[in-house]
């Protein structure tokens, strides 16, 4: 890492402090620097930063964001701080623009040993609910690497620090709060794997989800 | 560098080394069994180190350092308090403006001495530009009760914070250049009364002032804290401007005000839901549940010595 790169890691991180105070709470897991995946909600492009400037150093330059190529490709700037800083892991979400599929992409870089941020609802979480229903990423990701933990991750807060449009922050206090480790059970259906994963990073959320049960299949809501 | 103060230094010091000591000593006599309240004093004590040393440096280095780290105590404060509260993203550009620009001009306005306009500031012009900010953003659910809630968190965090180093600018005929003194006297009565309530508190602690609101809060606890607090006060009055009657009815009224405080802001922790209004200091919580009581007293300290000595 040079010197430029990990000066501008270290203003990254500490700015992310003064501004949120960021704490961890391992609640689910420890630690560790086991291969893992952090599938965590996304509501700011702060999101992983907060990840990112509470784990400990040496799981940090093991850990790469997966984030959209047509953001972090944008300008100059952004190209450094997204692919020299964070080293994220860049798809692209546009299919007509794919070059390479994701899943091939993030299995690469599973493939060589880092681990994952990932938030599987697709992109940023700019409505009134709390949790948009999860994409199928983290259960293709999750059926090509089955020895892989997956940690359920929830930041708090950080969406009120930036909300979507905004460009300075206010400073809030934020958490990460890591829960227990999951794994895709052998023969475990998509739709319920899904329902799973995104149910157990609710729960950190220590809110109600607006919409528990999945819409009846003829379309009409119950009755309240 | 007033002499009073390396004696006031080398005092506080010794109470630290005291309370180390038996901290020590009751760590050592629980044989290993862990005792969450002994860990807890130990906790606090050395926050009280760190916070101790942070106050002696800004002391040493003068008004600049005293106004610079109460300006950042109100950042911290304000971040605490603003989390705690519902905002919406109709509030962003006001809560901005409370951040950098209020916070910044209100410290800047007791390190210019501009007391006219540092006594209206935040009351007059931050109470009605903040809510017309937020109007602007068009978002008015629940508006007056996150309008209400802002004001609060400015007035509190910045406003009654900021009368703590304003205690620099009082002019007192025959006092010059020793109002420091005056910042360590309030620090130590209101603290030193929020230490001894929490020690009568746990050696005597019977009945229960507020128990819905603070369980932690006895008549014996309040009555022996603000009683030996005010003693305290007294004795400290050869630092301040005061003779030790003065002194001691100062000290009273701090330490009123401070319980006060205490017990206003529980009120607001309760209705939140927490117990705690962050985790900055170890074993005390966050910012806010340290200087709570400074907040209330600081004001008033401030303007009954404004009043009658300048």
């Amino acid at each position: 890492m040079s010197v430029l790169q990990m000066f501008a890691s270290t203003l990254i991180t500490g700015f992310a402090r003064v501004v949120t105070g960021v704490r961890p709470d391992w609640r689910g897991t420890l630690p560790d620097a086991s291969q893992r995946i952090y599938f965590a909600n996304h509501a700011s492009h702060g999101d992983f930063v907060l990840i990112w400037s509470v784990l400990p150093k040496p799981l940090r330059d093991r850990t790469r964001p997966v984030a959209g190529a047509d953001y972090w490709e944008k300008d100059r700037l952004r190209h450094f701080i997204g692919t020299e800083v964070f080293r994220a892991v860049l798809i692209d979400r546009v299919a007509s623009a794919r070059k390479e599929d994701p899943l091939s992409v993030m299995s690469r870089a599973l493939g060589e040993g880092d681990s994952l941020i990932l938030f599987p609802e697709g992109t940023r979480n700019t409505t009134e609910e709390t949790l948009l229903p999860f994409r199928s990423g983290l259960y293709n990701l999750a059926a090509k690497h089955p020895d892989v933990a997956l940690v359920p991750t929830w930041i708090d807060n950080i969406s009120r620090v930036l909300p979507k449009g905004e460009v300075l922050p206010v400073p809030l206090l934020c958490s990460v709060t890591f829960g227990e480790p999951l794994r895709l059970q052998p023969g475990e259906d998509r739709h319920v794997f899904l329902d799973r994963a995104r149910a157990a990073l609710l729960a950190l959320s220590g809110r109600q989800d607006a919409h528990p049960a999945p819409v009846p299949l003829d379309g009409q809501p119950h009755a309240a | 560098m007033p002499r009073e103060t390396l004696i006031l230094f080398a005092g506080v010091v010794g109470v630290l080394v005291f309370a180390s000591a038996v901290g020590a000593i009751l760590k050592a006599r629980s044989g290993g069994d862990p005792s969450p309240t002994v860990d807890n004093l130990n906790a606090r004590v050395k926050a009280w180190w760190v916070m101790v040393a942070l106050l002696g440096a800004a002391i040493a280095f003068g008004k600049a350092a005293v106004v610079v780290l109460y300006a950042m105590a109100s950042f911290f404060a304000l971040r605490e308090f603003i989390t705690l509260t519902d905002t919406r993203r109709g509030d962003h550009w006001a809560l901005l403006v409370a951040f950098f620009v209020a916070l910044p001009v209100q410290y800047w306005l007791v390190w210019t001495n501009w007391y006219g306009l540092f006594a209206v500031f935040i009351p007059v012009y931050g109470f009605l530009l903040m809510p017309a900010i937020a109007a602007l953003r068009q978002d008015t659910s629940d508006f007056l009760t996150r309008v209400a809630a802002q004001q609060w968190a400015l007035m509190i965090c910045v406003y009654c914070a900021s009368h703590v180093p304003a205690l620099l600018t009082l002019e007192i005929p025959g006092y010059e250049g020793r109002q420091v003194l005056l910042v360590a006297f309030l620090i130590i009565v209101v603290q030193g009364s929020d230490v001894l309530q929490y020690v009568f508190g746990k050696l005597y602690g019977r009945h229960k002032v507020a128990p819905l609101l603070s369980p932690s809060k006895t008549w014996e606890g309040l009555v022996g804290g603000v009683l030996s607090a005010t003693l305290l006060g007294a004795a400290l009055w050869w630092i301040t401007p005061f003779t030790p009657w003065q002194a001691g009815l100062l000290a009273f009224v701090i330490c009123v005000m401070g319980f006060l405080g205490g017990l206003v802001m529980s009120g607001i922790k309760r209705d939140r839901g927490v117990k705690d209004w962050g985790h900055m200091i170890a074993g005390h919580g966050g910012v806010l549940d340290r200087i709570d009581s400074i907040v209330f007293s600081a004001p008033i300290f401030f303007h009954l010595t404004r009043y009658w000595w300048t």
